[in-house]
């Protein structure tokens, strides 16, 4: 089955990734494809995994403060800021539509 | 990696509210992109969270009489452990937002109600005793006005016996009186829009606490598809019981629900029944004291320091002391007449050496805080009771001498 072009546009607008051209999409179907050989697997009365960490355990931490204060190490990284906080434009910028954008989905 | 104190404060929080405590819980990831979440995800619990099934009892007032009060119930569909964001500060005037990521990452408690509240004053009286409880437990200081609690109202209405309609989601509400009017505007809004032919929209609004009023939230429209997925870095999160409790394991890493079963405080509704029951008081007296910060406290100092009954204390405390306070914005901790002064007064009235109006006059001179004694009061103004029979008999005379032709007319008819 084949991946459809709303699948794909909805995937580079929540994921932000750009499929570039025919062979980033014949690689995500090739993905895909690899990954539905699970379903071939018998998993009746079987637990689903979904950690491999799943018998470890998870660590807890004491409420200890044991770093901080390192304001200014952090706003280094800011391409723009104000007084102790970082800059972004007024909300997020969204992807143009389909019809708007240079993607390789357009032609498909 | 997960602080123990929050998932102690999460299995407090789930048995103080009825719930059903997941020995096992698992942490997803929640996909989304904003400005305040760097990592472009947030750390949550969606398939299974720490507590599920719970319920929370609260206290309404009809027709805003204290004397009438009712019991409703909402329950709790779940309480997940998750990671803050930033914090988005806009700027509208330069068109930007500037982002405080100081509180990313810490950890937060997401308790979800199930839509059993069909008013403002309904979401606000159960919100406020939830506040009570987290505050009574420790969770959380729960202050709304600095973000420590944060309630986002999701609204919808239907004719009775149809389904639920679409909801909206309310954000920004920064208060618990600010929370009762959202709530209220926003079944009204959704109310007209209908009547009037239009549809909801399962949307995102913010609330504009200066206009009163919900307004759609930028960057929220429409169904987000958050592409949920178990965390990689984090395995279950394993609680144990006593019979559960394993042998050999570090103390530092186990949580043993029935020991924090058994060291739960108090709960508000438990504090007031007993209230209720060691003084005498009313049930909707003990609502106001646990209702206001200190009260309580104040309200059994001065009972220990007093030979009235308690009965009379709470008249005092609630009519007297509260309304003086309301009316110059104080709180509790605030007053400047402490419990002392206030038991002091109360034994003058109690030994009858004041009357109950000299009383009042007294408080309103100590409201003033120049220090001065209920008894240095009393001489200063000459408000003692006299004891003297003579003297009274003297006074009565006068009275009646100077007003003969009153008693005449009374003695006649």
């Amino acid at each position: 089955q084949k991946v459809t072009v709303e699948v794909l546009d909805h995937l580079e607008h929540l994921a932000l990734v750009d499929f570039r051209d025919a062979e980033g999409v014949e690689r995500l179907q090739k993905a895909i494809q690899f990954a539905d050989q699970l379903r071939d697997v018998n998993t009746d009365g079987v637990e689903p995994m979904d950690s491999v960490l799943e018998d470890r355990c998870l660590y807890l931490r004491d409420d200890d403060v044991t770093e901080g204060n390192c304001t200014n190490e952090l706003l280094k990284n800011a391409r723009e800021k104000v007084e102790e906080y970082f800059v972004a434009p007024p909300g997020n910028i969204p992807l143009p539509k389909l019809e708007e954008r240079e993607t390789i989905l357009q032609s498909s | 990696v997960l602080n123990r104190r929050c998932v102690e404060a999460a299995v407090m929080t789930g048995l103080a509210l009825n719930c059903s405590i997941n020995k096992k819980s698992l942490f997803d990831r929640k996909h989304y992109f904003y400005a305040d979440l760097p990592a472009g995800y947030q750390i949550t619990q969606q398939r299974v969270p720490i507590a599920v099934n719970g319920s929370l009892s609260y206290s309404l007032c009809i027709d805003n009489k204290m004397s009438q009060m009712v019991t409703k119930t909402v329950r709790i569909k779940q309480i997940q452990l998750e990671q803050d964001s930033g914090k988005s500060l806009h700027d509208d005037t330069r068109s930007q937002t500037l982002v405080d990521l100081n509180r990313a990452g810490v950890g937060l408690m997401e308790v979800v109600m199930e839509p059993d509240m069909c008013c403002g004053e309904e979401a606000a009286a159960a919100v406020r005793e939830l506040q009570l409880i987290l505050q009574t437990l420790g969770s959380s200081q729960a202050v709304m006005a600095e973000g420590q609690l944060r309630v986002d109202a999701n609204v919808s209405v239907h004719h009775p016996g149809e389904p639920y309609g679409v909801r909206t989601e309310v954000k920004n509400i920064n208060s618990i009186r600010f929370l009762a009017k959202a709530v209220d505007y926003e079944i009204q809004r959704q109310i007209e829009e209908l009547e009037s032919g239009g549809t909801i929209l399962n949307e995102t609004r913010a609330f504009d606490s200066k206009l009163g009023c919900t307004v759609p939230m930028r960057d929220k429209e429409g169904k987000q598809d958050y592409r949920f997925m178990p965390e990689p870095n984090l395995p279950p999160l394993i609680l144990y019981d006593a019979k559960s409790l394993p042998a050999n394991m570090n103390h530092q890493q186990v949580v043993n629900i029935d020991l924090i079963h058994e060291r739960l405080p108090d709960l508000p509704s438990v504090k007031r029944a007993k209230l209720v029951e060691r003084y005498g008081i009313l049930p909707e007296h003990s609502f106001t004291l646990l209702n206001e910060d200190g009260l309580t406290e104040f309200f059994e100092n001065v009972v220990k320091q007093t030979q009235m009954k308690p009965k009379k204390v709470i008249g005092w405390i609630l009519n007297d002391l509260l309304s003086y306070l309301k009316q110059h914005s104080l709180t509790v901790k605030e007053s400047p007449v402490s419990s002392f002064l206030l038991a002091d007064l109360l034994n003058l009235l109690e030994k009858k050496e004041i009357s109950s109006t000299a009383a009042k006059q007294v408080l309103a001179e100590l409201w003033k805080g120049e220090g001065k004694t209920p008894l240095e009061i009393v001489k200063e103004k000459k408000l003692e009771l006299i004891q003297d029979q003579k003297e009274l008999e003297q006074i009565c005379q006068a009275v009646i001498d100077g007003q003969e032709n009153e008693v005449i007319m009374m003695v006649l008819g």
